[in-house]
């Protein structure tokens, strides 16, 4: 009996989303910069630019239907970098994330759930990664460490954590006091149980809203500390790079910097509105 | 109390990052080819042979005397160097959170009059873009089309060169050159600051006129709202007077979380302008590991962010007294 139910539920939340114009363009983008990115030796015109290939006959050519995006100051197919550049952007969010969420989830369940010191110590936490600029932060511990993209990320997820933990504490505590939970504690339901199996599950939704509109400011400062010249090493491309090296080249060879940054833009944008329509969906108001 | 706790945990943060992460600040300033003698005298000289938490004392009592160390680098003290720089990092700054003020709050108070017509849409529509624009992104657009192609705002530094001006009272070029009665100075400062400023403000502007649109229509649901509208109050007074007022909270408290990434936008901004402020001296101590120097300018923007929003709470108190009353009881 409970398939159907189920089934029709999820029909009728597809059927909602397929109703909000910015959430499906947001799908389309999300979905089409992923599968390019998975799919970018196989699709693009030139997949052996991706390296230390040098052509300076075709150096500096504009877009053309042989180069859509043109071509870079040593003759490489632009187009064939970004789809690879966009690999390098999804990769970083997907790791920041894929730390910064689960922890940050956690952490703002044990705050919300017990309260008392648990609760002082981890949000005064949240207080102080609020005050250091993540983009900062990231080129400081860079430059500590080692200077790699991947350290910069790690340092921002080390701050990032704290977003996800302040969301889910405000939830937490305003679930905490239902009388479904008392219910659960007073038949003798364990910590765990309470915490995962009757708190989290209600938080879901909230945290698919945050997750997408995250990954989405990942990949913008990710840009941003390649720009700043933290990329990836060279020759493999990135999109932040690819920006900053154009940025020599403008106005005459405006395409060297700003398609790769129309892609920034372009899937950022798509994760933005993703979150945007989920956040319609499942009416969670206030998650930003 | 809340901001001491804040700049006191910072400062460990920051501790920690610059001396337990890294090995050695004394090899890493000296170079692979140092002698170990060498190397032994700056640690003593640094006091980094003693032990972590009497490094951590000696840190933080130089913190409370503002005094930040030595730079490695410029062989000056890093508070000169900051003292130096920071100026045209405030100028900056500041006149971006005016700018996206003075821009957002009547986008955003046009959208909610309109809601749900093509002005709400459009506007909505600016806030979703700006946000997810990269900075530099926004900054080399804005200096390629208003500085290159249409050639009518300069496109870097803060004055011409060779302009014969001493920023010495506030170190604000504007307010100096007000000061001194210069007002070629103030104008030229003006126009230097124009373009910078505002692609630094985009995002900002965007999120203040997305919030400010959603507390006007929250606000618009109040029964005095109503009660003036069934009076027969002008639409603008309503709106101005009336709605704007309280709806005027929520804008300014994000204005004091965002101010941590407008930092951080600031050094992209800088460095494509060709700024003279802390972001070139942080990247440049950041490159060569100047340890001092880098604690120093983490730390600064961790106060100035604190700053700013103790003045955010105070502004906000101001605009709604109900909110300084309830807090005064708590």
């Amino acid at each position: 009996m409970t398939e159907p139910a189920a089934l029709s539920n999820a029909y009728q939340n597809w059927y909602r989303f397929s109703r909000n114009p910015t959430a499906v363009i947001g799908l389309v983008i999300v979905v089409l910069c992923i599968a390019a990115a998975i799919l970018a030796p196989y699709i693009t015109p030139y997949p052996d630019h991706v390296g230390a290939v040098v052509d300076f006959r075709n150096r500096h050519q504009p877009p053309s239907l042989d180069h859509w995006f043109g071509t870079d100051n040593v003759g490489r197919d632009n187009f064939t970098r970004v789809i690879f550049g966009l690999r390098v952007s999804l990769m970083l969010a997907f790791v920041v994330l894929i730390i910064a969420v689960p922890f940050g989830t956690l952490m703002g369940l044990l705050a919300g759930y017990f309260g008392g010191w648990t609760e002082i110590v981890i949000m005064r936490l949240t207080d102080i990664a609020l005050a250091l600029p993540p983009l900062i932060m990231a080129l400081a511990v860079a430059a500590v460490l080692e200077p790699s993209l991947m350290n910069a990320m790690l340092a921002i997820a080390s701050l990032w954590w704290t977003w996800h933990t302040r969301l889910i504490y405000s939830i937490v505590r305003q679930i905490r006091s239902l009388e479904y939970i008392e219910a659960a504690e007073t038949l003798g339901a364990s910590r765990a149980h309470i915490l995962f199996r009757e708190i989290l599950p209600n938080c879901m939704s909230a945290i698919a809203v945050k997750t997408s509109l995250d990954a989405g400011f990942v990949i913008l400062i990710g840009a941003s500390l390649s720009f700043l010249g933290l990329g990836i090493q060279p020759p493999t491309p990135d999109l932040g790079t690819m920006v900053s090296d154009g940025a020599s080249f403008l106005p005459d060879y405006w395409w060297e910097s700003m398609l790769p940054g129309v892609a920034i833009l372009f899937v950022a944008l798509g994760f933005n509105l993703l979150g945007d329509g989920l956040r319609d969906l499942f009416d969670v108001e206030d998650v930003r | 109390m809340w901001s001491v706790l804040v700049l006191f945990g910072l400062s460990v943060v920051i501790f920690i990052i610059a001396r337990v992460v890294p090995g050695d600040p004394a090899r890493m300033a000296l170079g692979p080819r140092a002698s170990a003698e060498q190397v032994a005298d700056l640690q003593a000289s640094l006091g980094l042979d003693r032990p972590m938490v009497e490094q951590y004392a000696l840190f933080i009592t130089g913190l409370a005397q503002g005094n930040l160390g030595r730079s490695l680098l410029t062989e000056q003290s890093v508070n000169d160097d900051i003292r130096e720089t920071f100026p045209a990092t405030l100028e900056l700054v500041l006149t971006t959170i005016l700018i996206a003020f003075v821009i957002g709050v009547p986008l955003g108070v046009a959208a909610a009059r309109f809601k749900d017509t093509w002005p709400d849409t459009l506007v909505r529509a600016f806030a979703i873009v700006a946000a997810v624009m990269p900075t530099f992104f926004i900054a080399l657009l804005l200096q390629v089309l208003a500085g290159y192609v249409l050639q009518i705002l300069p496109t870097t530094g803060r004055l011409p060169t060779g302009t014969d001006f001493q920023a010495n009272i506030t170190g604000l070029l504007v307010i100096d050159g007000l000061l001194k009665a210069r007002f070629d100075v103030v104008f030229e400062a003006l126009r230097h600051l124009l373009l910078p400023a505002l692609a630094l403000s985009l995002a900002t502007m965007g999120q203040i006129a997305r919030i400010t649109r959603a507390s006007m229509i929250d606000v618009s649901r109040q029964d005095y709202i109503e009660a003036a509208r069934a009076f027969g109050v002008p639409t603008r007074v309503r709106l101005f007077k009336y709605q704007l007022r309280p709806a005027f909270v929520p804008p300014l408290t994000i204005m004091g979380l965002e101010f941590a990434s407008l930092i951080g936008g600031a050094f992209v901004v800088e460095l494509i302008f060709s700024w003279p402020g802390m972001a070139a001296y942080g990247i440049r101590a950041i490159t060569q590991k100047d340890l001092n120097a880098i604690m120093g300018v983490v730390m600064i923007s961790g106060v100035f962010f604190v700053l700013v929003n103790l003045v955010i709470d105070v502004l906000v108190g101001i605009v709604d007294p109900r909110i300084r009353i309830r807090g005064s009881r708590a």
